[in-house]
């Protein structure tokens, strides 16, 4: 019986640890973007703000990335939403109207989700500047909605796949048709399957680099190609940058805090495994 | 078998006109597009409305088809758009990405003379550069996946035993997972600043202070080949919590029926994750194994925002970006682009096909 105590106190000190130590570098952010411009010193980096909460550092963070954290924002709200609601069409006619091939297909459409960027990068570059749609914003919002096309399928046909077909059965006596099916049947019953899409294609887009930063020019820089420069410059004192990467984390960490079952769920579908 | 009945297509006067006036509009719209750009606000939206016109257009021809009583048709047609984004943008463009690392291309103008294999053969025998970045993913594939696994279905473990508080906990090892690499990078490229003397900071400031001067470390600047292993503690900072919620859905889904047939058979605790949970549990280490390897054979923005370039801790993903984009090497870049899409599609398509076939056999 003490053993068994002792083992289980053993347990809390290990988990409380690991945790402290995950937490470390989010505290950190916090702890020093709150700090004030004189206690800016490497020598005190882990000690706490000694004279009050300064908001100064966020407000030279904020005047670094404004314009990129709108960018960010022009390009993932339109991006999230068309994705959702292409993945439920798609979902709702791969899970419910299966034809000779169908589940080829949804296996070619599922591949694209794995591969690896660098390799189609040539094509789409010279391709998006043949469709004058290189170097902004609305050029990297389909560019997101067409490589998301093969998550969102997976998340709502997975979904769909565990509605009963019985009620769609009962919509086909009435005289429904597969659009008026999804219309008046599926869709109101995908609330919770367009949060758990909205949310994934939103933090994605949100923290994806590698087509930001091939497909924008300067001025049209989402968040994280300018916090990376930003980084890179080694020009801002560290309290500054510590501030400019929480407000550029800052949006998918509120969405993981308030959201984060469904975040979870979309984490989950990526694995395959239902 | 029954027999397949005829097709039928009823016409419906109402339907009809809706599908001639969407075919029209788009059509209209597409040809004055042709001739006039759209510009909103010093964007040139062109584009994206021609596909939109396209989209009105096809619109009215999904109106005609509905009109044949045949849900596949049907199906088929609202899938389509989704099918040809796919099958240009993926599949499509990996076969040009094909045909330029075939080529001479180097520079701005596209130059497809046939060069065979040679930019493959180039990379494995003439290019030290790739020599490191092969050698680099190896290292770094290795350690992340050791890592992930070992934390992950340890912190599982661990909270599978009625910990209070567990709901947090697990909240807590997740954080990391929901921001980008990019930022990951950056913090940590703090908390691993080399530094030393009185410039020291980050973890080295705290082994300093601790009297723990021997840990003090030059993190991933470490010389060439042993820095890359440093940047395998971010990456696994980030993705433990993933491989943590992989694992403990794993154990949730065990039965309580089966520990305690193993209890009532005298098994100790440890005995029962060593001899009944673990055997289980292998199906999610493999899932975990591949999606782990597949994002570090991919590993590109977290080594970027950390290394800033730096040729001791390059990857394939970056020297890809660096030699295409700041070099205008394409055929090299796609050379490399493609040896990165093989050695994910080895990995991927096997546990994909496995994937499908198990569910349609549900």
């Amino acid at each position: 019986m003490t053993r068994r105590t002792l083992f289980r106190i053993l347990f809390y000190i290990i988990l409380i640890f690991l945790a402290v130590i995950f937490l470390l570098p989010i505290y950190l952010m916090f702890l020093t973007g709150f700090k004030s411009i004189s206690q800016v010193d490497l020598k005190t980096m882990w000690s706490l703000p000694n004279n009050g909460l300064h908001i100064d550092n966020f407000i030279a963070g904020y005047k670094q990335l404004a314009p990129n954290i709108t960018n960010s924002l022009t390009m993932v709200i339109p991006e999230a939403i068309l994705s959702a609601l292409l993945g439920s069409l798609n979902g709702y006619l791969l899970s419910k109207w299966k034809f000779r091939g169908s589940n080829l297909i949804f296996s070619l459409i599922l591949f694209g989700m794995f591969i690896p960027y660098q390799s189609i990068l040539i094509p789409l570059v010279k391709f998006m500047q043949a469709i004058q749609l290189y170097g902004d914003i609305p050029g990297l919002v389909l560019v997101h909605i067409i490589y998301g096309i093969p998550i969102t399928t997976l998340i709502f046909r997975n979904y769909y796949a565990g509605i009963g077909t019985e009620i769609l059965e009962a919509g086909r006596i009435d005289g429904a048709s597969l659009m008026g099916l999804y219309r008046y049947i599926m869709f109101p019953l995908s609330a919770p399957s367009f949060a758990v899409v909205l949310i994934w294609q939103f933090t994605q887009a949100w923290n994806e680099f590698l087509f930001a930063v091939v497909l924008t020019n300067q001025s049209h820089w989402p968040v994280t190609v300018a916090l990376n420069n930003l980084a890179g410059s080694q020009l801002v004192q560290w309290n500054v940058l510590m501030a400019a990467t929480l407000l550029a984390a800052l949006p998918t960490l509120l969405v993981y805090i308030f959201l984060g079952r469904y975040f979870l769920r979309g984490l989950m579908a990526g694995a395959l495994k239902g | 078998m029954s027999r397949r009945s005829r097709i039928k297509f009823q016409l419906r006067l109402p339907q009809l006109i809706l599908a001639i006036a969407l075919i029209i509009l788009g059509l209209v719209f597409i040809l004055i597009l042709r001739n006039n750009p759209l510009v909103i606000a010093n964007k040139n939206l062109t584009s994206i409305a021609l596909l939109v016109s396209g989209l009105i257009f096809y619109a009215g021809v999904l109106v005609i088809v509905s009109m044949f009583e045949s849900e596949t048709i049907l199906s088929i047609s609202l899938l389509l758009p989704s099918i040809v984004a796919i099958a240009i943008f993926v599949y499509g463009f990996i076969g040009w990405s094909i045909r330029v690392s075939l080529s001479k291309w180097k520079g701005l103008n596209p130059d497809f003379t046939w060069f065979g294999l040679r930019q493959y053969y180039d990379l494995f025998h003439n290019d030290p550069r790739f020599v490191i970045d092969v050698r680099n993913t190896v290292m770094f594939t290795v350690g992340f996946i050791l890592g992930c696994l070992i934390l992950g279905l340890g912190i599982a473990i661990l909270l599978d035993q009625k910990i209070k508080g567990e709901a947090i906990f697990r909240s807590i090892f997740l954080v990391p997972m929901s921001i980008s690499f990019i930022a990951t990078g950056v913090i940590w490229g703090w908390l691993m600043n080399p530094a030393v003397g009185n410039r020291i900071t980050g973890i080295n400031l705290i082994f300093q202070s601790l009297g723990l001067k021997s840990l003090i470390s030059l993190w991933h600047s470490t010389p060439m080949p042993w820095g890359m292993a440093f940047t395998i503690i971010p990456a696994v900072w980030q993705v433990a919590g993933y491989t943590m919620a992989l694992y403990l859905g794993g154990i949730r889904a065990i039965s309580d029926d089966l520990r305690e047939a193993a209890r009532v058979d005298g098994a100790s605790e440890f005995e029962i994750y060593r001899y009944v949970i673990l055997p289980i549990l292998q199906p999610v280490t493999l899932s975990a194994v591949i999606i782990l390897a597949h994002m570090s054979l991919k590993i590109f923005d977290l080594i970027v925002a950390l290394g800033n370039k730096a040729i001791s801790l390059d990857v394939p993903g970056i020297y890809m970006w660096v030699t295409t984009f700041d070099g205008t090497n394409y055929a090299q870049g796609a050379a490399i682009g493609i040896l990165m899409l093989v050695s994910v599609a080895i990995l991927v398509v096997p546990y994909l096909v496995q994937s499908m076939r198990s569910e349609t056999q549900l």
